[in-house]
């Protein structure tokens, strides 16, 4: 579904991703884990186009994504759920889930994605509402989620939802994770929390300064010495 | 309420010159609907984050246009407006793609557009061979003693037709904002100015959004430069572009409230009686007295009132009818 070869990219004259290559398949949950800075959130954010690779193809679902626009990406049936949520906080959480419907196609199946997406994460229905910017933690996430769901997308990238959540609600939100999966939408997440995320994902590939250094199935990289030694610290 | 009270404010407006009242009342209520106009159309971009400090350049484009073609060429006012309106798309386009496709927003756009005001009032005086340079310029009159009214031309000398005109074209920029408002473009919107990255991943294509707004709100403001021309059969580059004419927009969009919709014709209505009022009061005695005061309630607004009079006046009405509502007044 979604295949990426020799891409490279960066930000004015810093590179932070060199020819990276990745691939996802219809139905599949693959993580990207790394360290802080390995460049994990710039190579979501080349995948769904917010920045343009320098070198590289990007392959989504048979269309090559050169020269396109996140917006047109959008389109294709890819839903990117930003790093740190990017909720619009102004609006309430029913607001919020409309804009993920704002596409055309996807404006006319609004009412049964809502309910969908009210059953999948029945708390937002209580809160539809409530400001967004007042939402905890995890119910942020939650509408993040649901937001990106809204648009029906064919493949879902998720961008550190545990990240500057509580212990607790890290939990709950591996589990929404879970459940989405179990819906059969294919995922994409990147995540720091590596053992959390190798249980919930098929595969993973493993991304430091900018280069894919190992990747397989994630109960190998689950039992891999040196990944337990470098990131997990047991 | 709603639809009914409409009709009668306009009822009422619209009786304003079968009153008999002075031809000064006339004239401030034609400047309140000219620029309350103005400011609607700065106001469709500025309530979306996108503060532009440079729309002094597109009532200085669209009023000497106008004026430049009339004069050195003969051609009519209508053709001359669509070339205006065009011209001021162009520049819109010019300064905002840039901004937009690389993603200057915030402070960091207000800025771009600061210098523009200015340039399009540098470009004004340094072409003072056609445009008369800061001394102003005066549409070649088609008026006379018999003549007070040329359809040509554009000019008519009764302030009665004017006011209808003014309030032809007010009511032109409430219409726009309404239709901006109940359309997805206002969540699209919205959407670009409180997350960026998020707007585009839900489909927004951001630059081309941004874009339509500025660009619908520089024709608007350039056709709000063209009346005011007309209307007043003189211009000057100080009273139609530059720095200042650009922020006493900003100031009466603040001190009327950008969010609602009859705001910006109420900021109008506040300078300009104040202005007005100081003038009476003080007279030409005590120079600069008035940009003083400006200035002082201008702070005195945006940490006090940054909603606006208006806005502020319609938050209390909606907190009172709707005391346990969760939500307050959104534009």
């Amino acid at each position: 579904m979604l295949r990426v070869e020799g891409v490279s990219a960066g930000y004015g004259s810093f590179q932070a991703l060199f020819d990276v290559a990745l691939a996802v398949e219809a139905g599949e949950a693959v993580a990207v884990i790394g360290p802080n800075g390995a460049g994990k959130t710039s190579l979501l954010r080349v995948v769904s186009k917010l920045i343009e690779p320098r070198t590289g193809t990007i392959d989504f679902d048979g269309h090559d994504l050169a020269g396109l626009g996140a917006d047109e990406v959008t389109a294709l049936g890819m839903a990117h759920v930003p790093e740190h949520r990017r909720l619009f906080a102004g609006l309430t959480v029913e607001e919020n889930l409309r804009m993920g419907a704002f596409l055309p196609a996807a404006r006319k199946q609004f009412s049964t994605r809502l309910e969908h997406v009210y059953e999948l994460f029945p708390r937002l229905a209580e809160r539809r509402d409530q400001i967004a910017g007042t939402l905890s933690g995890g119910e942020q996430q939650m509408c993040a989620i649901g937001r990106g769901l809204m648009s029906g997308p064919k493949l879902l990238l998720l961008d550190e939802p545990s990240a500057g959540l509580a212990p607790v609600i890290v939990q709950q939100v591996f589990d929404m994770v879970q459940r989405i999966r179990s819906e059969g939408f294919t995922v994409l997440i990147v995540e720091q929390n590596i053992q959390q995320v190798l249980r919930v994902v098929d595969r993973a590939y493993l991304l430091e300064v900018g280069r894919i250094k190992a990747s397989g199935a994630a109960s190998e990289l689950l039992a891999s010495d040196d990944i337990r030694r470098a990131y997990i610290g047991l | 309420m709603g639809r009914l009270a409409n009709l009668i404010g306009l009822v009422a407006l619209l009786a304003v010159p079968m009153l008999g009242v002075s031809d000064y009342v006339l004239h401030l209520g034609i400047t309140i609907l000219i620029w309350g106009f103005v400011y609607t159309a700065w106001s469709l971009m500025g309530r979306f984050g996108l503060v532009s400090l440079g729309h002094g350049a597109f009532l200085g484009i669209g009023a000497y246009t106008v004026t430049m073609l009339w004069n050195h060429a003969g051609i009519s006012p209508w053709l001359g407006i669509p070339v205006a309106v065009a011209l001021a798309v162009l520049v819109a386009v010019l300064i905002g793609y840039p901004c937009f496709r690389f993603r200057i927003t915030g402070h960091y756009f207000a800025l771009v557009t600061l210098a523009l005001g200015e340039i399009v009032l540098m470009l004004i005086v340094a072409l003072r061979d056609w445009t008369g340079g800061s001394l102003g310029v005066t549409p070649a009159s088609a008026l006379s003693a018999d003549v007070s009214f040329s359809l040509v031309a554009l000019q008519v000398s009764s302030k009665g037709v004017f006011f209808y005109v003014a309030v032809g074209l007010w009511l032109l920029g409430l219409w726009v904002w309404k239709r901006v408002d109940s359309s997805m473009a206002r969540y699209a919107l919205e959407a670009a100015n409180e997350q960026e990255d998020a707007a585009a991943s839900v489909g927004v294509d951001v630059t081309r959004t941004k874009l339509t707004i500025t660009v619908l709100s520089a024709a608007l403001t350039a056709l709000g430069g063209i009346a005011y021309g007309q209307y007043q059969l003189y211009i000057n580059p100080e009273t139609v572009s530059g720095i200042a004419k650009s922020l006493e927009i900003v100031f009466a969009v603040i001190a009327g409230g950008m969010y609602v919709r009859l705001g910006p014709t109420f900021g109008a209505a506040f300078t300009l009686l104040l202005a007005e009022g100081l003038r009476v009061a003080f007279g030409h005695d005590v120079h600069g007295l008035d940009g003083t005061i400006y200035g002082l309630m201008l702070v005195i607004f945006i940490i006090f009132m940054p909603e606006g009079i208006l806005g502020r006046l319609a938050r209390l009405w909606e907190t009172r009818r709707a005391p346990t509502s969760p939500r307050t007044a959104s534009a």
